[in-house]
């Protein structure tokens, strides 16, 4: 974990809220792993307060890349930036996806702006790996590709692809996979999350997910980011714990 | 920094400097030593420990409002075993001061849990959280009633011969009144300020942001009403004060001390910053020798009014 004082680079608009940018941050590239986030400061001073909270969607040399929708103040700053600016960063933090382990192929489940961390992920695992990414959205142009390999996608309008909830379409697909020993890689909204979490555990699939959830310092000080763990006798941090936590580890 | 003295007492508690990091922000020290370094740091205080563990309150807990933000972890800890075999042996480690903050539902709750702890030489001093709002017994309903504050002080401090710092509410229409019943119940010194209760509302569901429906707001936000608190206490007691509220930077610290703080604790800036009590430590030595300040205990109390 490092604090590092990185240099805004660029910013791309990859549809009409999804916003790319890269930062130049040389320590903090090189010590992160697929899943992780970063804790950024997007103001100088008080306004807005507290870091805000990013996964890492890409590590490119001495850049992070992140992927972000303007959802409030926070994100509108950060999109303010120019290019040469400073940004004061907290990372790498949390835990990061398994990806070792016995497996053919590895199943991304992506649930809108969820798609986040899986482009970094992609290009982490290990060669031998067979890889298809399930992605879902309420319409179409809510559906988030970017970095994405062998792509099914499912809208709940029906604007694209499979008419319905991701889970649901993975649950179709999955038999043709099944001969392969597959490992399921997740992030996406609470409802999504809880939907494949029970599938998971009923059909035994290995199945990881990724959390999100609002805090202030992103390293376990503030105690402000619980999940409650499965057997219900405690809580479990999502920044320091997860934000990558087994399917039948938490409750949510 | 040639020369200059930045250590202080605060009714016995001896610190190399008066900058402490405060309960419940920084837990157990671990996860902020890999961001700072502790040896430099004036003294810790730990989460507050209580005879069981606690579980904590269920999610939302925080919200960020202007300036601030506003908590409600309900004093998640690992109970006082765990403090003893888990986090006193990792503490023990750094040069500082460690003081135990606890946490209590009953005045014999309070006497237990330092009863337990006095005889670990780790530990230098307790500071006992009267003033927690975010949980239904103990807390706030004692740092209320000038009596029960009297009592608890009087009962721990019979049990221990180490300092007992009061930490005070500024929910409370008189803090100074709290803060004499401390020194007359032999208190060494009190914290000030704890943090006030707030709250915040979805506009669109109605519903509170955070699931305990309030909170204990923090940050620069309150730090002019701590400024005020410790002034108040400072103009009515002689007992020491270590000011909490608000301190970002070394100027706010600055700040705090002439009010009439002994030593202050940073608590809200460490979740933003991990490394500004080493800055504020540098801070204030350039302050004292800009203003050919010898010993940093001559700021305490040093307002012109």
């Amino acid at each position: 974990m490092i604090n590092e004082f990185s240099v805004f680079r660029s910013i791309d608009k990859i549809n009409d809220s999804t916003h790319l940018i890269k930062v130049y941050s040389p320590s903090i590239a090189a010590s992160a792993k697929p899943g992780q986030f970063c804790n950024i400061k997007v103001s100088d001073n008080n306004f807005p307060l507290l870091r805000r909270p990013f996964s890492i969607c890409d590590v490119n040399g001495d850049e992070i890349h992140f992927l972000f929708d303007i959802h409030g103040e926070g994100t509108r700053l950060l999109c303010n930036k120019k290019n040469g600016d400073t940004l004061d960063i907290l990372g790498p933090l949390g835990s990061g996806f398994k990806i070792e382990g016995d497996y053919d192929t590895a199943v991304i489940v992506a649930g809108g702006l969820g798609s986040a961390p899986f482009p970094f992920l992609i290009k982490k695992l290990p060669a031998n790996k067979k890889i298809v990414s399930f992605v879902g959205g309420r319409s179409k142009d809510l559906v988030l590709t970017y970095g994405l390999k062998n792509v099914f996608t499912a809208t709940d309008d029906g604007s694209d692809g499979f008419n319905g909830t991701v889970v649901e379409l993975l649950k179709m697909e999955l038999e043709n996979f099944s001969k392969n020993k597959i490992r399921i890689f997740s992030c996406g909204p609470n409802p999504m999350l809880k939907a494949l979490q029970l599938f998971s555990i009923q059909n035994n699939y290995d199945c990881q997910l990724s959390l999100e959830s609002a805090m202030a310092c992103g390293f376990g000080i503030c105690q402000g980011c619980p999940v409650e763990s499965a057997d219900g006798e405690s809580y479990l941090l999502v920044c320091k714990d997860g934000p990558i936590f087994n399917a039948d580890q938490v409750k949510l | 920094m040639n020369g200059i003295d930045l250590s202080v007492n605060v009714g016995g508690l001896k610190l190399k400097n008066p900058v402490l990091l405060a309960s419940g922000t920084v837990g157990y020290g671990n996860e902020i030593a890999e961001f700072t370094d502790l040896n430099k740091i004036g003294g810790i205080v730990t989460k507050s420990v209580s005879l069981k563990p606690r579980k904590g309150n269920p999610p939302q807990r925080i919200v960020e409002t202007p300036s601030g933000m506003l908590n409600a972890i309900g004093l998640a800890n690992v109970g006082i075993e765990k403090f003893i075999t888990e986090k006193i042996p990792f503490l023990k480690k750094y040069d500082t001061a460690l003081i135990c903050n606890i946490a209590a539902s009953t005045v014999e709750e309070y006497v237990e849990c330092v009863r337990i702890l006095k005889d670990e030489d780790a530990i230098k001093a307790f500071e006992i959280n009267v003033s927690c709002p975010n949980v239904k017994e103990g807390g706030l309903e004692f740092g209320n009633d000038l009596k029960a504050v009297g009592r608890i002080t009087e009962k721990v401090k019979s049990v221990t011969d180490k300092p007992v710092i009061i930490k005070l509410s500024p929910n409370v229409s008189k803090i100074s009144e709290f803060a004499k019943v401390v020194k007359q119940s032999g208190g060494d010194a009190v914290s000030a300020i704890n943090t006030l209760v707030g709250t915040s509302f979805d506009i669109n569901t109605r519903r509170p942001k955070i699931k305990n429906i309030t909170g204990g707001l923090s940050g620069p936000a309150i730090k002019p009403v701590a400024l005020a608190k410790v002034l108040e206490i400072k103009r009515n007691s002689d007992i020491p004060i270590i000011g909490i509220g608000g301190i970002m930077n070394w100027k706010d610290a600055v700040e705090m001390m002439i009010v009439g703080a002994s030593a202050f604790q940073i608590g809200t800036v460490n979740f933003i910053n991990p490394n500004a009590g080493l800055e504020i430590i540098s801070g204030l030595a350039e302050y004292c020798e800009k203003h050919n300040i010898k010993k940093i205990s001559e700021l305490t109390g040093s307002y012109q009014i």
